[in-house]
């Protein structure tokens, strides 16, 4: 891919007089964005954008609140995965407290973490994605959706909602609710996991495990039947981010940052995110609301990167659990290696990290640092705070600034589905070019747009820190600006809720 | 003798002289709903929740000395839809997110709301600019959350002698001031181990830096209502000196 490529999709050299052709709001995404194109008279794409169109403002409004407010209130970005943004947030705050977390701490917001990335992960895949996997990109519409799924294949939904549902409950013990919990403090846990609750999470581990590996078989198989299509669909190289283990492991809670450009050279290894900003930065600009990040060493036009489960599992060194490492082996010696850049390569990936999520929940469960009471701990008092943590969709990042009268005065997140803005907008006008160009547009093909965009597992919520639901209308409008035609679909799934 | 009883929702709830309707009523095992009444303080009569139908009319159950033979109306639709307004007008009047209050299942406002089925806004909310007051440093005043109970005012004056807080201003200007030069709470004598810091029903006036520490499921309203709750708390009362022996470590 050439700049030249990324640019004249990113912005048309002459918009005046083509075609626009909206898909709004993006459906079966978390939250709220649209795509637009630009095409002229012979169906040609000269400008695709992902564009997301929400506001929120979490950083403006937690200022002046006090710092152990923040994990409770910035979870609230989001109703899929709050958890993330309630750790990240509960890191920074350890750090403003000046608190070195005691083993039963530590393992009960790791096990909570794990809870999050199962059933998250679980969801994605069943409720969101495999849709358009199991039934094709253009297949019918009115069947591409959970409803289809469970009626085509009914114990395969089950196994989706259930292996949900057991994450949920992790995060129920763990936090105190599903959804929107308190469980996670500044320098600590405000409860441990007693032996009653970790009894009655054991009783099903060893089913989960099983339907963890059953789905990513699913997800394996998937690719090797359409080797051709997963191997190019949306394709493009790029750099990656990630946390990792001091020992290069796959650590999802905590690290430090790993970054490697496009042709796998290390840029930075285990970089200490509390100085994430000598390495990072944002960049703005004026068609979307989300901001585009970049690694500072390589510039804004060349920095943008990828995170998520595919940088994750591609990039780390080893997964610390077996039954994940194997299939990352698997995954990575599969069709040449070829598979680890594919956008939808994403999916398999993210059924390996499920899997590890099941066997780190497993091993947590049978750690006695559990029913500990020893629960929070404190230093030396800090100004300010920076929390890292991979979340389900890629690095999640706080960072408050806290006065002496113990308010918030500073905020700055950046939520995984930001670090990927840049990379999401490369892989829509890379299905662009290979489906849409010069063709005439139906629905199913515009379906590959969002297919491509679901890969990443968006979450435009949390990325505007937005929130709604997603019913989908295509407009087609003439070079004037006149509605020419309009499709119009229902919302497949409301999965997005203040909780 | 025979005892003496008035009717409360057609039963029979038998007082002492000197008892008001309320302190009668909850000693007999009847709630009514209530927010600025604290069984050890004087009643206050102004959240207006715990009005109830005497004889036909409205009055206020907390500062109504209980007769001999009244009729009392408490528990009918009338009146509790009244008094789901009144916490709709008091949630409108404030800035309450109860998601990521700390008062949060501790909280009587929030309790009141749940137990009266209150569903709805009900009216557009006015979200006050009220800055917070983080000076003390162990200390949060958050007058977002105020409900002009005048708990705190009460309990400063009348048990801590030290009278830091005061209510300012008229109608919905009004709300709660510190006494000092500053205005500041930084400024005042104030300790945790004053009774104004344990009174306030809402979010207010907090400990700092203990928020959240207690557990979902073990917070004061997670297991019971607030009418189950009040029951329990209603033996609290101070005798003629101010001293009250049930009332060590209760909020």
């Amino acid at each position: 891919m050439t700049d030249a490529n990324t640019k004249n999709l990113e912005t048309a050299a002459y918009p005046e007089g083509l075609r626009r052709v909206a898909i709004d709001p993006v459906s079966r995404v978390e939250g709220h964005g649209k795509v637009t194109l630009l095409l002229d008279e012979n169906d040609r794409v000269h400008q695709v954008r992902l564009h997301i169109v929400e506001f929120r403002g979490f950083e403006k409004f937690i200022q002046g609140r006090p710092y152990w407010e923040a994990p409770v209130m910035v979870q609230r970005l989001c109703g899929i995965c709050p958890v993330s943004h309630h750790l990240a947030a509960s890191k920074a705050m350890d750090m403003i407290v000046g608190a070195t977390l005691t083993p039963t701490a530590e393992k009960v917001r790791r096990l909570m973490h794990y809870g999050q990335i199962l059933q998250s992960h679980a969801l994605h895949f069943f409720h969101l994605s495999s849709p358009d996997l199991l039934f094709g990109f253009d297949s019918d519409v009115a069947k591409r959706n959970i409803v289809g799924i469970a009626a085509a294949y009914p114990e395969l939904a089950k196994q989706g909602v259930l292996l949900r549902k057991y994450g949920q409950e992790v995060i129920r013990i763990t936090a105190g609710k599903r959804v929107h919990g308190t469980g996670s403090i500044p320098g600590g846990v405000n409860k441990n996991v007693s032996s009653e609750e970790r009894d009655y999470l054991l009783k099903d581990i060893g089913q989960i495990l099983t339907w963890s590996h059953e789905s990513l078989t699913i997800a394996k198989q998937l690719f090797e039947q359409n080797l051709d299509v997963y191997n190019t669909f949306g394709t493009f190289k790029a750099h990656t981010l990630n946390l990792v283990r001091a020992d290069g492991a796959l650590d999802l809670y905590h690290g430090g940052l790993r970054a490697r450009d496009l042709h796998g050279k290390t840029l930075f290894d285990h970089y200490d995110y509390s100085r994430y900003w000598d390495v990072i930065f944002e960049d703005v600009k004026p068609w979307s609301y989300m901001k585009f990040p970049f690694l500072r060493s390589l510039g804004p036009e060349q920095g943008w990167y990828r995170v998520g489960p595919l940088s994750r599992v591609t990039q780390c060194d080893f997964i610390p659990t077996p039954l994940a490492n194997q299939a990352r082996m698997a995954f990575l010696a599969f069709a040449g290696g070829a598979s680890a850049g594919a956008t939808l390569g994403f999916h398999w990936a993210r059924m390996i990290e499920m899997l590890h999520a099941a066997e780190m929940i497993n091993d947590l469960l049978h750690d006695p640092d559990l029913q500990g009471n020893d629960l929070v701990s404190k230093g030396e008092r800090q100004a300010r705070g920076v929390g890292v943590i991979e979340a389900p969709r890629g690095t999640l990042i706080h960072h408050y600034k806290v006065d002496e009268h113990d308010q918030i005065i500073r905020c700055n997140l950046i939520v995984s589905t930001t670090h990927n803005n840049q990379a999401m907008n490369e892989a829509i006008r890379q299905v662009a070019r290979q489906y849409l160009d010069g063709r005439k547009l139906t629905e199913g093909l515009l379906n590959h747009i969002e297919v491509a965009i679901r890969a990443f597992d968006p979450c435009l919520s949390c990325a505007t820190h937005a929130l709604g639901k997603m019913p989908l209308q295509v407009e087609l409008l003439d070079a004037d600006g006149e509605r020419v035609d309009v499709l119009t679909r229902g919302a497949d799934i409301n999965c997005n809720s203040t909780g | 003798m025979s005892e003496m009883t008035f009717t409360l929702d057609g039963e029979n709830v038998p007082f002492e002289p000197g008892q008001t309707v309320m302190q009668a009523a909850l000693a007999a095992g009847h709630y009514v709903p209530h927010l600025c009444y604290h069984p050890e303080f004087k009643p206050h009569g102004s959240c207006k929740l715990c009005t109830v139908k005497i004889n036909g009319r409205t009055a206020a159950s907390c500062t109504m000395p209980a007769e001999a033979g009244l009729q009392v109306e408490s528990n009918i639709e009338e009146l509790n839809a009244l008094r789901r307004t009144l916490v709709q007008m008091l949630f409108a009047e404030g800035n309450h997110f109860c998601p990521s209050c700390e008062k949060s299942g501790n909280c009587n406002l929030q309790a009141l709301g749940y137990d009266l089925e209150v569903h709805t806004a009900g009216f557009r909310h006015l979200y006050p600019d009220r800055p917070v007051d983080a000076s003390h440093p162990d200390i949060l005043l958050d007058f977002n959350r105020c409900v002009l109970c005048e708990l705190c005012v009460r309990a400063s004056s009348e048990v801590d002698g030290k009278n830091i807080f005061a209510l300012s201003g008229r109608g919905i200007n009004k709300h709660l001031i510190v006494n000092s030069k500053s205005g500041l709470l930084v400024d005042t004598d104030i300790a945790l181990t004053d009774k104004a810091m344990q009174v306030c029903p809402v979010g207010a006036i907090l400990r700092k830096r203990v928020g959240f520490s207690q557990p979902i499921g073990e917070r004061r309203y997670d297991q019971r209502p607030i009418s189950a709750q009040a029951l329990d708390d209603a033996p609290r009362q101070a005798d003629a000196s101010g001293n009250c022996a049930a009332c060590e470590g209760t909020p």
